[in-house]
């Protein structure tokens, strides 16, 4: 017993000198180092993985109260045509305006699919249609969606949407059809071709949204996430969203 | 059951020796010619197995998120060939009447349930878009 202890240890020692080793002559080419960070995020044709996970901060302040650049952006670029009934059209993203009853003040969030860490969607899908990707995006995969709807109603934030009418002139990238839910993809088709941004963030010209990488420590919504407090809405339910809120 | 899989054994020579009596009964699909050069797999195995491919393709675009020039057998670049144009040269759906789908899945009579979400005809932004993801799949991720 006391013999294969000291095995252990003796291997973990020379463990730590090899990796100490190792540190060094990475240390001794910094440039390599930072393109390899640089290009963790994929290679054409390799499958997504859990290194990237996308997220998008928002910035109540900079967001303009009845400005809905955001929504019309999203919903041309995803060829998600509204129908003029307001019940039942698709909302993949929506602005909801707030009201502080003690101080009065108002402003206006957009709210769309917070590509939970532990999404609810994906619990109660019977199908396993809804399902969140390795790099952390939640898509429903329409292929086996039946239509029950019981992710729309576990989503706390009321992300998703039921098609019930049959729809013509998709946009290529994305396919939607009647009976089937949908949901911010958070602009996959554009993520997928290594563009880094969405049509939302594209569209707002007061700089309130930020795309980006969370778990790269040098990106934009990282360094301002880890510089400004933000909030996630409902964060008592503890499902560590993608998306964040600052100023609310 | 027995009776019926006899009468079948009866009917099957019957109906062979019909086709070669009617011969041309049913004409062949006819469908608009493709643009593009050859197509990702040869005439003959599309013709058998592009369900598959599509099939096989589709899990590895929704969950592995690949898709562009990478996706071989990527329904989108089926429509970018083989949509059929009218004389404005405004494009078809490609599951209209005598267009290559229909064509075919009306021949075999096999129904299709791709276009109830997918796009049936090209699309000119999207073209664009192919060129833009070409631009940065050859500089990936952080290129100068």
């Amino acid at each position: 017993m006391a013999a294969s202890k000291e095995m252990t240890d003796q291997s973990r020692r020379s463990f730590v000198k090899q990796t100490a080793a190792g540190a060094a002559a990475m240390s001794v080419v910094p440039g390599v180092i930072l393109y390899d960070v640089a290009r963790a995020a994929r290679d054409p044709g390799d499958a997504v993985t859990d290194r990237t996970r996308w997220g998008m901060l928002i910035d109540a302040n900079k967001c303009v109260d009845g400005c809905t650049d955001c929504v019309t952006a999203c919903h041309e670029e995803n060829g998600v045509h509204q129908l003029g009934r307001p019940a039942t059209d698709a909302q993949w993203i929506r602005k909801v305006h707030l009201r502080d009853k003690q101080t009065g003040r108002e402003y206006g969030i957009p709210v769309m699919c917070q590509h939970c860490e532990h999404p609810p969607c994906v619990d109660v899908c019977p199908t396993g249609s809804s399902f969140k990707r390795a790099d952390g995006i939640v898509l429903v995969d329409k292929h086996i969606c039946i239509g029950c709807r019981y992710c729309m109603m576990a989503c706390p934030y009321k992300a998703r949407s039921f098609i019930h009418e049959d729809v013509t002139g998709q946009a290529v990238h994305a396919p939607r059809g009647k009976g089937t839910v949908e949901s911010c993809t958070f602009c996959i088709h554009k993520v997928d071709a290594g563009e880094g941004t969405t049509a939302c963030v594209q569209a707002c010209q007061h700089d309130a949204l930020v795309f980006g990488d969370l778990n790269d420590p040098d990106s934009r919504i990282s360094r301002e996430l880890a510089k400004y407090p933000s909030r996630q809405l409902r964060a008592d339910l503890r499902l560590n969203l993608g998306v964040r809120y600052r100023n609310i | 059951m027995r009776a019926i899989l006899g009468q079948l054994f009866l009917l099957g020579p019957m109906l062979i020796v019909g086709s070669v009596v009617a011969g041309d009964r049913v004409s062949l699909p006819k469908y608009p010619q493709p643009v593009g050069e050859k197509c990702v797999e040869p005439a003959d195995i599309m013709r058998r197995e592009h369900m598959n491919f599509i099939l096989h393709q589709r899990d590895e675009t929704v969950y592995k998120g690949i898709r562009g020039i990478t996706a071989k057998h990527s329904l989108k670049d089926c429509i970018d060939c083989h949509a059929g144009y009218d004389e404005q040269g405004k494009a078809m759906p490609i599951n209209a009447k005598g267009q290559f789908c229909e064509s075919c899945h009306n021949y075999v009579a096999v129904s299709i349930d791709c276009f109830g979400c997918h796009r049936t005809t090209p699309d000119e932004i999207n073209k664009m878009r192919q060129l833009t993801v070409k631009f940065n799949q050859d500089r990936p991720y952080g290129g100068e």
